[in-house]
């Protein structure tokens, strides 16, 4: 092999595996996102069925329902509209009603949304960024603080 | 007063930075002697100031002393001893502290052992080093000390976060700074070569060790991260795709790659300009991963210190260092000269391609990390990438990967025969087979890709285990013969075993722990039977009791196999008193290298609780393998070609001995 195969040879393959993981990362970045929604969007514009999305909003105050097998079901709510929620499962320890959470999964053709992942951070003042950001747009944030202490 | 003191030897630590950062530089470009001469006492000095400071912050918390808001914000008088010492570094101030305490510890065993480095690259790297600490105990005092004072002393304290009341924080945090920090050392190193205009084989000889140090604790303290989140959290899961996890993972695979690409470098001294870049991408992402950690703009599953206000001082840091080191790196790359050509076949070869595999990973996760970010900025859409993405793009990308590691050690240097090196592997190739078909048998066909990956890993295993049986000529010599060949082995060899030994071995637990994972949730009220995996669990009640700083409600499982007593199993539920915060405490049954994982949700009421059980065959094998990797890591420092102070090579030629180091 001549000093010029050889660096041809390096490049080649340098751009088969370069361009594999590239098409790779476009693929997944177009098919596996999970878009963050909050009730109202969910009422605004209906979701296809089996998307998964990620709802954030707070925990319904007396909407937790706890049946057997470890089966919950509850309502996120972001003041305007509710989405109600099953979820199988052990719940966070930060899950509160009138708390901020976040669930990942998506809606059932009866129109509930069935998570499968039940997001509250550890710490007791914390609200997730992206539902605060929601309230926020729909006027009901109460500042920093309302949630602290 | 004591505190005050703590401050000012901070203060003095960042006076001393300075001089640092600009007088052995000044020294190095003009040739001075003298003031080159500078650079190794101020580095020990630096370092002697910054743990006077660090023991002046421990001894408050030590003494529960609330007048310092540090202590008064993150610590409580009845919390147990050992975490009023690790609760120095549980916030974000003293966790900085810490981080610049390794820092300059590292440019300290520089300083301290670099007697026989050129006297202008060991004032240069000083140099560089210098600018890295002065910016980062700037960041300190400027922004998050934590010597504040309060004025009027509260009498207690608001206590530490519970999730971190837990050996790990003893152990963890420190041990992944050493990894992200020990990498600034390579940094700087690469800069200094840059300025200087000169690198050599001598040259990735002694970036090399430090290479190896930093990469076996980083690996150490992420395996350590995450066997902690997989007890603490309560949800049985190992690794989350978590960006604060990413964050660790991205700088332990571009030094992955950079380990590798030394090698090349050391041997042959070709990839000259490819390794420089790798030590300087290496550093910059354990600086970004710093950044997201502390800054705080990331949403995630873990406990940690974060302050978003003082992100942007780091994102400052972060620019000037990745940018100016590009910069120079664009500037200056051109003129080093490069050297050693190589066959695509060859041991070159195969390290080039562990470093395209790696570094394409390495920017799948980058990707993955960063984007949510990047489409918040630029267009408010919020998404997630999970699980899903990093599974579709990293584990594509690991197969083929995984796949030629056996082939990279027995390929020969220089020109390679393909063939040759595929017979040494013969037995390793039919082992895999034999283990694929194995897993096929015991599991049936529902999980194709599990055996498969059973496969590969017993290959990858295989493969290090039959290199090095080879390299001693087991079967022409005898076993005897051999054994005393196998003890007489370099240091490096036995470490490259042992780490691709110990990759498959993460490889095996992590496919093991994700396709044959079993799972139950139940609502179990006191006589309850679950049964798992074989094994059968009741609940024999729950019953609360105190600890030192919180309460708990203990639930109480026997665990039987076949009707015959196992072990018993007590998972609780915490409150801990001073922030009325609750956590769960899982409990974990080890049999053989596998887990029965048990952890309790809310309590009904009635007696009744929610009980998730996992078991999980093999897991232990995934941080069993990590240590494994950092082992190998270790005994490959210890060789003594590459000792720290290894001999110059010019010296080595004209004595067959190495000789000793200076």
């Amino acid at each position: 092999m001549t000093r010029k195969q050889r660096r041809l040879t390096l490049i080649g393959t340098a751009g088969v595996v370069l361009a594999t993981a590239f098409g790779l990362i476009l693929f997944a970045l177009y098919d596996e996102l999970v878009f963050f929604q909050s009730p109202t969007d969910i009422a605004l514009t209906p979701l296809p069925p089996g998307q998964r999305i990620r709802l954030g909003g707070l925990v319904e105050d007396g909407s937790v329902v706890r049946s057997d097998n470890a089966e919950v079901s509850f309502r996120v709510t972001d003041m305007e509209n509710t989405v109600a929620v099953t979820y199988k499962g052990i719940l966070p320890d930060l899950f509160r009603e009138g708390q901020g959470v976040v669930t990942e999964g998506f809606v059932n053709p009866a129109g509930v949304f069935v998570a499968d992942s039940v997001l509250a951070k550890h710490d007791e003042n914390y609200i997730p960024k992206e539902v605060a950001e929601a309230l926020k747009k729909q006027g009901h944030w109460q500042g920093e603080n309302a949630a602290a202490n | 007063m004591i505190v005050e003191f703590g401050h000012y030897a901070l203060v003095l630590a960042f006076a001393l930075s300075l001089v640092q950062s600009v007088v052995p530089l000044w020294g190095a470009l003009a040739g001075d002697d003298r003031l080159m001469a500078v650079a190794p006492p101020v580095s020990v000095t630096t370092f002697v100031m910054v743990l006077l400071s660090f023991a002046v912050l421990t001894n408050a918390y030590l003494t529960a002393d609330f007048s310092v808001l540090n202590v008064l914000e993150n610590s409580h008088s009845a919390k147990p001893l050992i975490y009023k010492f690790t609760g120095v570094w549980g916030n974000h101030e003293g966790s900085m502290l810490l981080w610049v305490l390794i820092l300059v510890f590292f440019g300290a065993l520089v300083g301290f052992f670099g007697g026989n480095l050129p006297k202008d690259l060991r004032a240069a790297t000083l140099a560089v080093q210098g600018w890295i600490s002065a910016g980062f105990i700037l960041f300190l005092l400027a922004t998050s000390n934590p010597f504040t004072r309060v004025v009027n002393p509260p009498l207690e304290g608001a206590d530490l976060n519970p999730i971190l009341q837990d050996i790990g924080l003893a152990i963890h945090p420190p041990l992944l700074y050493v990894g992200y920090v020990g990498f600034s050392i390579t940094f700087s190193f690469a800069v200094a070569a840059l300025i200087l205009g000169r690198t050599d084989a001598a040259w990735a000889r002694w970036v090399r060790p430090w290479t190896l140090l930093a990469w076996s604790f980083l690996t150490l303290g992420i395996a350590m991260g995450s066997y902690w989140a997989y007890y603490e959290l309560g949800w049985g899961g190992w690794w989350f795709w978590d960006p604060v996890e990413n964050a660790s993972l991205m700088p332990w695979l571009a030094g992955t790659a950079l380990l590798h690409s030394a090698i090349v470098m050391e041997r042959r001294e070709a990839l000259k300009i490819w390794t420089i870049l790798l030590a300087i991408f290496t550093f910059s992402l354990s600086l970004l991963g710093t950044f997201l950690v502390r800054s705080g703009v990331l949403t995630s599953v873990h406990a940690f210190a974060t302050d978003p206000t003082r992100g942007v001082f780091i994102l400052a840091l972060l620019c000037f260092f990745i940018g100016g080191s590009l910069a120079l790196y664009a500037w200056r790359a051109p003129a080093l000269k490069q050297g050693g050509l190589f066959a695509p076949i060859s041991r070159e070869g195969a390290l080039v391609l562990n470093n395209l595999f790696l570094t394409s990973a390495c920017a799948a996760v980058f990707v993955g990390t960063l984007y949510p970010l990047f489409l918040d900025a630029v267009t408010g859409e919020k998404i997630s990438v999970g699980a899903p993405f990093f599974n579709l793009t990293f584990g594509p990308l690991m197969v083929p990967l995984l796949i030629a590691v056996p082939f990279g050690p027995v390929l020969s240097w220089k020109r390679g025969d393909l063939l040759a090196a595929s017979q040494r592997l013969y037995a390793a190739f039919g082992l895999a087979i034999l283990m694929t078909i194995f897993t096929f048998w015991l599991w049936g066909m529902e999980k194709v890709l599990a055996p498969l990956g059973v496969g590969l890993a017993v290959w990858v295993m295989a493969g290090a285990v039959s290199e090095i049986l080879t390299r001693v000529k087991i079967l022409e010599i005898g076993p005897s013969r051999a054994f005393s060949r196998l003890v007489g082995l370099p240091g490096s060899a036995w470490g490259t075993t042992m780490a691709h030994f110990g990759v498959g071995l993460t490889v095996l637990g992590i496919v093991t722990a994700s396709a044959f994972q079993e799972e139950r949730i139940a609502t179990m009220r006191p006589g309850d039977v679950v049964e798992l995996s074989g094994y059968q669990l009741t609940f024999d009640g729950a019953a609360p009791r105190r600890g030192p700083n919180f309460t708990e409600e203990v639930g109480h499982f026997t665990i039987r196999q076949g009707g015959i007593f196992v072990a018993e199993l007590d998972p609780s539920k915490r409150v801990y008193t001073a922030r009325q915060m609750p956590t769960t405490e899982a409990a974990i049954h080890t049999t053989g290298f596998s887990q029965l994982y048990l952890s309790l949700g809310e309590s009904r009421g009635d007696g009744a609780v929610d009980v998730r059980v996992y078991f999980k065959p093999l897991i232990t094998l995934i941080w069993i393998g990590c240590v494994i990797m950092a082992l190998g890591g270790a005994i490959s420092i210890a060789d003594r070609r590459l000792r720290v102070g290894a001999p110059k090579p010019a010296r080595k030629r004209k004595s067959a001995a190495p000789a000793p180091a200076e």
